[in-house]
């Protein structure tokens, strides 16, 4: 786990690197600091000349600047790598995403992916922080203080012999119990906002059974247990502070007792009183950097789960490759399917397709009619290869899919996603997706086709007018012939509308089928759609039920032979849905 | 050395505000008001144990400096024997200041662990009970993510307030005030130095900090923008492979996170650069002291203090330790100050909530059970008879019953969610007991509106309402909406079983009873097949039943519920028209003997209404049956014949 996240160091590994050398520097002088004091009080008190005073004192306050910059550095250095790893981990995430197949992205749902590349990072850029800066600097603060304070106070530093294993213990003790503790109430908590946010959502249905008092005791009852559980690991937590200060003082007391002994006895010879001072201060260095440790220990056990998400996307193969030496052309827009199964996942059971063998000549217009769950996505999703066959081959131009380069293949092949979305952006940037280069004359070809230019035109700012994120200022309708303008860009050889007319309505729908029919003749069409109106006029109707192909054929035809259209078109002419004057 | 925030990078959560840079006495005010209400006698002997905890922290100064005095004094004679007579005791009195300072920092962290999570669960909870109290018109006005974010960030900043801010300024308060008194009483001059240098400190420390806050604001609004763009892309990542956009998303991706990361390395830099002047400027001024107390003491320089003591090095010592003392509490207070600002706009804004007026009713006519007795007579009871009745009382003291029937009519009603903006002109609706009214119109006709009238989630402007006669305005609202069954067209589902989710309809309906409303709905066939049949546990909104079903689900919910009136406001419109055809039995059934409002896209849902009402820019423009409207060739008959689209 640790290695996949570290190759996104890259150039950050020098300022990194820097920091943790400047905090060695940091913490060098730190620690020199009270032993020069330390001096600096027995010279006040051995009545040395001033000069000698100032002169300590002047040494003291150079050290302090050479501290203060190799701080300052390293705070600085630290900011630059840690945000620099977790921009470049961020970008490493948002490249393998990229590269995923539509099976790996249905593996992970869009508002997991966002969490993992927004909170989820910036756990794990704090953690980075963290160890980049205190992980280093506070067992060196713990060593070199410890080192110094036996080579200073011999006898007096026997009292951190008890000290340091008292807190060592004892804050290992507060945190391996209340993480657990943590962690448990924190996943209660998500849920109780996750109920929150259900209430919010579902107000009218609240008030609508006036059911208010009811979830307010539903409420009550989970936030009182909640807050039961946060208590008691606060309180675990609340023990940091005294076990510390146990040590602080324990420490205190005994240097000063044994200090006080040693000097009296001695006469000052072998300790003096600077030497109790800075024995006191050495103390509060040691203590404070166990501190730190028990916490940089609680901060990365706490982001791992986030490393491990990320991880998850990081290690994450993408299962469909370009093929070497990859045809770059599309013949036509033939396409054959030849007993073709697929299921999504390996695991699955039920195979979503089964045994499929089809024929389009290319320039046809097919439509597609079937049951929600028939899987009829499932079929067309297969030619542009956004999908592979588990068995049998989908060939497209005479060629099987799997052997063009992905990128001809799709640009060739323009599918209209069933749950489709625009981008912020003007409706022009939106359409230039299906083609960069489009001229406005193209864009305006392709928008009369999908009978968008009209409402287009309504708009105050026309072609430039603002579309916000998610299309929200659109209807689903103008969103839907926005989605088919898009796809024609691409002047493709097959094109595909995964039941993209659902919100227009039949009459405009007519027409753009019309258009179809007269403007790009030579392209092959597939319409799924729920209306009989929209596939009537195909020349090839296709009946899809439970992941097969139950009957096929032109409207006249299947109306004698097919149950299920027979069914569909009366109870859809008859509840007066659609019409046949359209 | 208080707890470790457990939970890191709420700084980076996208809803998070700005922090405010204004100070709010009353908030504090009303924070800590409500903490002594709510703890009467704990959280006024918290604050005590921080205080005298603050206090006996300070101490040992004195202590230490006697110690050290005594040292200074036998050293040279060193007999320890007679110096441990006047050494030993003081020692001891130190530590028995530790153990009471131990004790009482173990008892106020205890008592501030356990009210911090008792005020926050409290808050939360009666920020929910008011929030339930709201009209409908403020979750309309408030974008959920921000009502969610009082819950999570504001409750968060609330808990930062409570558990550290407070007790950290009262603590380093009283710290600087006492070591300040002590510093006092040795040397004056020397505490000038320290006065003077403090002084830079927090100057230096408050420039940086705002340079630190100014950062992160901007780096939240980059944080902003990178979710936005993010979540944007996850939603369309199959459109971005479709048109094999892969690169030139990345490449925009690429400019908004470098972009991200040239603000968030500022921010980080004056944070993280706070740290290290802090520690070195006090170490700066640590020798300073040194430096200075050193040369007052070689230079004979008279020393005025208020204990009149003269230069010794027994003063210079403890002066060292207390310098450190005085910055870092000094520095602690300083810190303090963002964090307390943010708690308090926190703070702000859940009261904000809190205040925001309630829902009121002001209705006095109250839905009970009914029956007829011997006399004929409608006579209130307690138990389910299914005939329900409108208790009236009068000014006179005297109560009418009267059998509720599902007779509504709107007469001449204007209305306007704004008060400028009108969108309903003079609608007039009669709904007759059993009939079914239908609603067709473009979206913005006013179609949703009208219901909205009717179960008074808003009120109207002018003309009057009457359900069974009576003007709706009298009726108690929960009563007038448990007599409306609503069905919306985004289903809301609640965490918990199917079961529990059709019950929700009527709390007291027994498993069969619902088992027969979903059976009524037509829904009973899929339940049975789901894995676990009516106990299923449904989760996040019911993301493991497709749209249509979880419709069916809410359609069997309002027909527990046994209401009068129902209200289908695009009930079915999830249900693809071959499986709309099997359940419209089952709503043919639901329907039966009650007043229906139907609003529907589908004209095949409508058709068969008595009374079909075609809206445009909020009034009605046709009304009458489908066979009338087909003749009048108006609106209607061209919504029919599909020369519209119904957006």
């Amino acid at each position: 786990m640790i290695k996949t996240l570290a190759k996104s160091i890259r150039e950050y590994k020098l300022p990194s690197i820097l920091t943790v050398l400047a905090m060695v520097g940091e913490v060098i002088i730190e620690v020199l600091i009270p032993f020069i004091t330390a001096n600096l009080v027995n010279s006040i008190k051995a009545n040395a000349p001033i000069e000698s005073v100032i002169k300590t004192g002047l040494i003291l306050v150079g050290m302090a600047l050479i501290s203060l910059c190799f701080g300052c550095c390293g705070a600085l250095l630290c900011a630059k790598a840690s945000s620099g790893f977790a921009k470049n981990l961020r970008r490493d995430m948002f490249e393998r995403i990229q590269s995923f197949s539509f099976s790996n992205i249905d593996k992970f749902s869009a508002s997991s992916l966002v969490t993992r590349l927004t909170t989820d990072i910036t756990h794990v850029q704090m953690s980075y922080m963290m160890i980049i800066r205190t992980a280093i600097r506070s067992p060196m603060m713990f060593t070199f203080s410890i080192i110094m304070a036996y080579t200073m106070g011999g006898a007096l530093a026997t009292s951190f012999v008890v000290v340091i294993p008292v807190l060592l213990f004892g804050l290992l003790l507060v945190s391996r119990k209340a993480m657990p503790a943590f962690r448990r109430v924190f996943k209660k908590y998500d849920r109780l906002n996750e109920s929150i946010e259900e209430n919010v959502r579902g107000m009218r249905v609240v008030k609508g059974f006036s059911r208010e008092e009811y979830e307010k005791k539903k409420f009550g009852i989970a936030a009182d247990g909640i807050t039961e559980d946060f208590t008691k690991a606060e309180r675990i937590v609340a023990l940091n502070t005294p076990i510390m200060q146990f040590c602080m003082y324990f420490n205190t007391v005994v240097i000063l007792f044994l200090g006080s002994y040693l000097v009296i006895s001695s006469g000052a010879t072998t300790v003096d009183v600077g030497q109790i001072s800075a024995m006191l201060t050495y103390g509060v260095q040691i203590l404070m950097s166990l501190m730190m440790l028990s916490m940089i220990y609680v901060m990365i056990t706490m982001s791992l789960e986030s490393m491990k998400r990320i991880c998850e996307v990081l290690n994450e193969e993408p299962n469909l490759k370009n093929p070497e030496n990859a045809a770059t052309t599309v013949r036509d827009g033939s396409i054959k399917f030849e007993s073709v199964s697929f299921k999504y996942t390996e695991k699955a059971k039920k195979f979503a397709l089964e045994n499929i063998d089809l024929e389009i000549k290319s320039g046809m217009m097919v439509g597609i009619i079937g049951g929600t769950g028939s899987s009829k996505s499932t079929l067309v999703q297969l030619i542009p290869r956004l999908y592979d066959v588990t068995e049998g081959s989908v060939t497209v131009g005479g060629v099987d899919v799997r052997e063009y380069d992905i990128k001809t293949l799709r640009d060739s092949v323009a599918m209209v996603l069933q749950k489709n979305q625009l981008f912020s952006g003007t409706i022009k940037e939106n359409l230039r997706w299906g083609n960069e280069n489009a001229t406005d004359e193209e864009i305006i070809d392709a928008c009369k086709l999908a009978q968008a230019d009209e409402f287009i035109n309504s708009f105050p700012d026309k072609y430039d007018t603002y579309i916000e994120q998610g299309g929200t200022n659109v209807s689903g309708g103008q969103k839907q012939r926005l989605c088919i303008a898009r796809a024609l860009l691409k002047k493709p050889k097959i094109l595909i509308l995964d039941d993209s007319t659902s919100a227009v309505d039949t009459k405009t729908d007519s027409f753009i089928r019309k258009g179809f029919k007269e403007f790009i003749p030579d392209t092959t069409k597939i319409i799924i759609a729920q209306r009989v109106a929209s596939v009537q006029d195909a020349d090839l109707i296709i009946i899809m039920d439970n992941g097969k192909i139950t009957d096929m054929g032109n409207h006249t035809q299947l109306l004698k032979s097919s149950e299920i259209y027979r069914e569909i078109y009366q109870q859809q002419t008859h509840g007066g849905d659609s019409n046949e004057n359209a | 050395m208080r707890t470790p925030n457990y939970r890191v990078a709420q700084t980076n959560n996208s809803n998070m505000r700005p922090p405010k840079r204004k100070f709010s006495g009353k908030t504090l005010k009303r924070v800590l008001k409500m903490l002594f209400e709510f703890y009467p006698v704990l959280f006024p002997l918290t604050l005590l144990c921080i205080i005298f905890s603050s206090i006996v922290a300070t101490l040992p100064a004195i202590f230490n400096q006697q110690i050290i005095a005594a040292i200074e004094e036998w050293y040279i004679s060193r007999d320890w024997v007679g110096a441990s007579k006047i050494i030993i005791p003081k020692i001891v009195a130190l530590a028995s200041f530790y153990i009471l300072s131990l004790i009482s920092v173990t008892t106020h962290t205890q008592l501030m662990a356990y009210i911090t999570q008792g005020f926050l669960g409290k808050m939360r909870k009666e920020l929910f009970s008011r929030m339930q109290n709201l009209p409908i018109s403020y979750f309309d006005k408030n974008k959920h993510g921000d009502i969610m974010s009082h819950y999570t960030n504001d409750i968060d900043t609330l808990r930062q307030l409570v558990s550290q801010s407070i007790p950290t300024v009262l603590q380093a308060g009283i710290i600087v005030v006492t070591v300040f008194s002590i510093m006092l009483y040795y040397s004056i001059w020397i505490t000038l130095v320290v006065v003077l240098g403090v002084f830079i400190l927090f100057n230096i420390t408050k420039k940086i900090g705002g340079g630190s806050a100014k950062y992160f604001m901007r780096q939240q609004k980059s944080v902003g923008k990178t979710e936005g763009f993010i979540q944007e892309i996850m939603n369309g990542q199959k459109v971005v492979k479709v048109f094999c956009h892969e690169e030139k998303v990345q490449e925009d991706f690429d400019k908004i996170n470098e972009e991200l990361y040239n603000d968030g390395k500022k921010a980080h830099s004056y944070a993280n650069i706070l740290g290290p002047i802090n520690m070195n400027i006090g170490n700066i001024l640590y020798v300073i002291i040194a430096t200075v107390g050193g040369l007052f003491l070689l230079s004979d320089f008279k020393n005025i203090g208020i204990g009149m003591i003269p230069f010794s090095i027994s003063i210079t010592i403890p002066f060292l330790n207390m310098t450190k003392q005085f910055t870092g509490n000094v520095n602690q207070l300083s810190q303090q100050i963002n964090s307390i600002v943010m708690g308090l706009a926190g703070a702000e804004r859940v009261f904000a909530i809190m205040d925001t007026e309630p829902e009121t009713d002001d209705g006095y006519v109250t839905l009970v059970n009914a029956k007829t007795d011997n006399d004929g007579n409608l006579t209130e009871t307690k138990e389910r008879t299914g005939v329900w009745a409108w208790k009236h009382p009068h000014s006179d003291g005297t109560i009418t019953y009267k059998k509720v029937e599902g007779d509504v009519t709107l007469n001449a009603v204007d209305f306007g969610y704004e008060e400028n903006k009108t969108v309903l002109h003079n609608v007039s609706i009669y709904a007759t007991p059993g009939q079914k009214v239908a609603f067709v119109g473009a979206t913005g006709a006013g179609k949703t509106t009208i219901t909205n009238l009717i179960n008074r989630f808003y009120d109207i402007a002018d003309g009057k309402i009457r359900y069974d006669g009576i003007n709706i305005n009298k009726i108690k609202k929960s009563d007038l909406r448990r007599s409306l069954g609503i069905v919306l067209q985004e289903t809301n589902l609640f965490t918990g079983t199917v079961m529990d989710n059709i019950r929700y309809g009527r709390l007291d309906a027994t498993d069969e009873e619902c088992i027969n409303a979903a059976r009524l709905a037509g829904a009973d066939d899929f339940i049975t097949r789901l894995p676990e049949g009516y106990e299923t546990e449904l989760t996040n909104n019911g993301t493991n039943l497709s749209q249509g079903q979880r419709q069916l689900i809410a359609i069997a919910r309002a027909a527990v519920a046994d209401p009068p009136v129902m209200i289908l406001d695009e009930a079915t419109s999830s249900i693809d028209t071959r499986t709309e055809a099997i359940v419209q039995k089952g709503m043919d059934s639901l329907m039966k003997g009650r007043t229906v409002f139907v609003i529907a896209h589908r004209l095949s849902t409508v058709k068969n209404s008595d009374v079909i009402m075609v809206l445009e820019n909020g009034r009605i423009i046709e009304r009458g049956s489908h066979q009338d409207l087909i003749a009048q060739k108006g609106q209607y008959y061209s919504l029919y014949t599909g020369a519209f689209e119904l957006e």
